[in-house]
């Protein structure tokens, strides 16, 4: 129970009507809830404040500031304008996970441009937008920089459509800025010349992140940058385009970050620039998160030691590193806490993991060639339960494989019971157990019925029914489930939609899953976030019953394969809305 | 299953020409064409061909057959078995179809025979009594796809092969597509779409494929280009310096230089020379003739056919080179040609 809405009980005040059962009868300044509720962040808690009843509910929209929605077609901003008023900071999401790898055609969109109008109506004093998977144009990029005169934080995770022109707009007119943060973006002919944009004057600046910039960029700019912000920058993420001793001199001038993504690391450098890095690393105090690194090896780790006993994340995901160059590293590691590295390190170095880094909890292997014929590369159950004999609390695992077997994974998750999110990617699809040959159900069953605590699953190899079975019965906290190339019929998805409570997002991709299996959700669909189903044997009949009999689900069909009522449904898409249908729906979005 | 595999080969689309029937192991028709001209026809069919029935749901056993099948060589053209095999491998063929590189899951459940001019049955026959010189050398051929056309030119026949010996003992599995089941077929190393799910962006950049070589000062930047060269049926990759090379006939013969020792015989750690020699002149029609297609993975991640780009323009966007079956690259002249009217 929210404390603060105990608080506001408690310090009812004493009416002369004893029976204070109903609010109305409350002689309770709406300017006191007001303010007991401004104290209420979680945005969770506050859609469940503003159902207690109506003053709740308009209090609550009153002091709302932190705008969350998971879902950029699930409301509009005409109603989001309407109820509320008061916004300053916006968090909003677009396109489903699997847009990430190019499921979703080009143009589909999530493009933020008719928020960013509304909002620079309604809300003139909006000074954070989070974005993350939509398209977000150069007018967009305009509009923002000169309708917002407070406006702080910009950050656009995974989003797409901007140029070098609307970053020079934000540099340019946000003169109070202090974050800008385009991680993951994809960002076309985008140069460095928007650094030079920034005023000579400006010095608020304390995120900058570019580290997914594909392009040179000037690093005089950068430099007089770093130094004008020295004072308050604390996160700092340059691009591979920045060398070992630009970066030397960037950290000269930066001693407060707490983050830094590097440059390339690899560059000859003479000793007396080897000593300068290395001191510029040491003398860092503050860094715990060390990223970028591209194309990292021994000969320059030796830069890092000053300050790798105080990391506590290392994000390796760009360094091609062999197991003894991993392993030399991490002994000087102790406090690592996440650890994001590529397979190259193989089992060996993952068995360094487990002996150098005790207080583990996050462990992200990605494949170097995901498409590689060779499979002599990578790592195999072995490093997973290296890793977990080692760090017993681990709780966030995202493991790429060629390789896997159910008494690895039974064993990781017994020494590891914590796990919030699984993620196992075996990438062969539908690979059953090296050793036995048998499926991977025993596998995730056993790691839904050790792990209680589990917030998210990927599954993956060679699954029948049973996976799901488990899931439906185990996984009482799930909230996001991905599967691909798995199960054998419609019970498998039945089985999860009438079992796991609390799912919000669930995403299907290849499996013998159809009408019947999407039609057993009709119920829950309104209490998720999200379906996605793609070349699945749902077909349009059973799309069209589903929107039919759920009229507040848009369910969208992605290039569909014909309309009669046979034909195959290749992509879908079904998402609770207010908002209804969408309207900038392109051709080849389907609305049923 | 390996000679089912390529008595499948005959059954694909009417525009597939298929290899003489020349007993000779010598005779190699070649259409000669370089990189440049390779022109697969009826594009347009191309798409509405280039789907598969859905799997006819060839059970596991039939799947690990092939597996050991598929390990053993085999002199001739697949479809000189019984054509019980044939049959098996149809199934097989349409899975790995399924498995088609750049087209979309979906794609595969339309019915192969829908845009067929030719049905499998009609060609079969023709192919079984065919011997492939290509084949001579005992590779482990699996075909790939149905619907793949590797050339126009009627003279020229090839088998519609490909195939990895070791992946195909080493990959357990098939690609399911949504409409099928979760049966182990061999996966032919083609591309799924989105899968595995791993953010393009992260694929490693040239600076990284360069960095594992052993060059002490691999210097990224202009004075290396190298860039990872893998060809079917290889069972490891090789790195090329684009800079080396100034024309794409160049790259052409130095890679076939690089990769003879593949198709010649087996020269790797598995092997003994129990497959029969071939003549250097074999192996460049080989790398000429529509056996082979050389392709590359361009800056977007995209696979794009060799040749259709100026030189310069190539290296500049080339992140990565395979030497493909013909039957692979099926999907690749579209895209390329789509591509190219983006950029303008």
């Amino acid at each position: 129970m929210d404390p603060d809405t105990k608080k506001c009980k408690e310090s009812k005040p004493h009416s002369s009507n004893s029976n204070g059962s109903k609010c109305s009868h409350l002689k309770f300044p709406d300017e006191a809830l007001e303010k007991v509720l401004s104290f209420i962040d979680s945005h969770k808690d506050r859609n469940t404040v503003s159902l207690v009843c109506k003053e709740w509910y308009n209090a609550e929209r009153w002091t709302r500031s932190n705008l969350f929605i998971g879902n950029c077609y699930s409301v509009s901003p005409e109603i989001v304008s309407r109820r509320f008023p008061r916004i300053k900071s916006v968090r909003i999401k677009g396109k489903p996970r699997f847009s990430d790898f190019n499921m979703l055609p080009r143009d589909w969109g999530a493009n933020v441009h008719a928020w960013l109008v509304m909002f620079a109506e309604v809300y003139p004093f909006l000074e954070e937008l989070r974005l993350k998977r939509m398209t977000v144009n150069d007018e967009s990029l305009e509009l923002l920089a000169k309708s917002f005169t407070g406006f702080k934080a910009l950050s656009l995770l995974s989003c797409d459509g901007f140029t070098d022109d609307g970053l020079k707009f934000v540099a340019t007119h946000c003169r109070n800025l202090t974050e800008l943060d385009i991680q993951d973006s994809v960002a076309v002919d985008v140069g460095g010349d928007w650094l030079t944009c920034f005023p000579e004057n400006f010095s608020s600046l304390e995120i900058l992140n570019f580290a997914s910039l594909n392009s040179e960029v000037n690093f005089e700019s950068l430099e007089k940058l770093v130094n004008r912000c020295k004072n308050t920058l604390r996160v700092l993420k340059v691009n591979e385009s920045i060398t070992l001793d630009q970066l030397q001199r960037l950290l000269v001038h930066a001693p407060n970050l707490v983050e830094l993504g590097t440059g390339s690391f690899m560059q000859e450098l003479t000793p007396r620039q080897y000593e300068d890095v290395g001191s510029a690393f040491s003398n860092c105090g503050k860094l715990r998160v060390l990223s970028g690194l591209w194309d990292a090896t021994d000969l320059h780790f030796s830069v890092l030691y000053g300050a790798c006993a105080r990391l506590t994340f290392l994000n390796f995901s760009e360094a091609v590193l062999q197991s003894g160059e991993l392993a030399k590293l991490l002994a000087h590691c102790p406090n690592l806490r996440r650890l994001w590295v590529i397979d190259t390190v193989q089992d060996k170095g993952l068995e360094a993991v487990g002996s150098s880094c005790p207080l583990l909890e996050e462990l992200r292997v990605f494949p170097l060639d995901p498409y590689d014929l060779d499979h002599q590369h990578g790592v195999t159950e072995q490093g997973l339960l290296a890793v977990s004999l080692g760090c017993p609390k681990l709780h966030y695992l995202l493991y790429f494989c060629r390789r896997m077997t159910n008494a690895a994974v039974i064993a990781a998750v017994k020494n590891c019971p914590n796990f919030t999110h699984f993620r196992l990617c075996i990438m062969n699809p539908g690979q059953p157990d090296h050793l036995t040959k048998s499926p991977m159900d025993a596998a995730f069953a056993a790691v839904v019925k050790t792990c209680p605590k589990l917030r998210r699953l990927s599954v993956s190899g060679l699954l029948t029914d049973k996976t799901f079975e488990s899931i439906g019965e185990y996984a009482k906290n799930l909230e996001t489930l991905s599967v691909a190339f798995a199960g054998s019929s419609d019970k498998a998805m039945v089985c999860v939609l009438r079992g796991c409570p609390k799912l919000r997002k669930l995403e299907i991709r290849d499996c013998p899953f159809g009408n019947a299996a999407l039609l057993s959700g009709v119920e829950k669909y309104e209490m998720m976030r999200s379906l996605w189903m793609s070349a699945c044997d749902v077909t349009m009949k059973g799309c069209r019953m589903l929107a039919r009999e759920m009229p507040r689900l848009n369910v969208e069909v992605i290039e569909d394969e014909g309309s009669d009522d046979g034909a195959k449904a290749g992509k879908v898409y079904v998402y609770r809305t207010v908002a209804g249908p969408r309207r900038d729906a392109p051709p080849f979005v389907l609305t049923l | 299953m390996l000679s089912a595999q390529l008595g499948v080969e005959g059954q694909s689309q009417c525009n597939v020409s298929l290899m003489a029937s020349s007993a000779s192991a010598d005779c190699i028709t070649q259409n000669g064409s370089s990189l440049k001209e390779r022109n697969y026809l009826g594009l347009s069919d191309c798409s509405s061909v280039d789907s598969s029935a859905v799997s006819c749901g060839a059970d596991t056993e039939i799947k690990s057959n092939l597996n050991l099948k598929a390990t053993e060589l085999t002199l001739g053209l697949p479809g000189s078995q019984s054509p019980h095999h044939q049959e098996l491998s149809f199934t097989a063929l349409l899975d790995e179809k399924q498995l088609f590189p750049l087209i979309p899951s979906k794609d595969a459940q339309k019915s192969v025979v829908s845009g067929n001019k030719r049905g499998f049955a009609d060609t079969v026959d023709g192919f079984s009594d065919s011997k492939s010189a290509m084949l001579g050398e005992g590779k482990n051929w699996m075909f790939n796809g149905v619907g793949v056309m590797l050339t126009n030119k009627p003279c020229g026949t090839q088998p519609l092969v490909k195939t990895e010996a070791t992946t195909l003992k080493e990959c357990g599995n098939n690609v399911n597509n949504g409409g099928s089941n979760t049966n182990n077929a061999p996966a032919a190393k083609a591309q799924v779409v989105g899968w595995p799910p791993v953010r393009s962006f992260r694929k490693n950049s040239l600076a990284a494929t360069s960095k594992n070589n052993d060059e002490v000062d691999g210097k990224p930047g202009p004075t290396a280009l190298f860039v990872k060269v893998s060809m079917d049926g290889a069972p490891y990759l090789r790195k090329v310096d684009l800079r080396t090379y100034s024309t794409y006939q160049e790259l052409s013969s130095g890679l076939e230089k690089m990769f003879s020792c593949f198709t010649l015989g087996q020269c790797g750690p598995a092997g003994a020379q129990t497959r029969e020699m071939m003549s250097e002149s074999k192996l460049r029609d080989l790398l000429h003739g529509s056996e082979y297609v050389l392709t590359y993975e361009d800056k977007d991640g995209d696979w794009m056919l060799v040749g259709d780009v100026p030189w310069q323009m190539f290296i500049a966007s080339c992140k990565r080179l395979k030497i493909m079956k013909g039957s692979d690259a099926i999907g690749l002249a579209p895209r390329a040609v789509e591509k190219s009217k983006n950029r303008n």
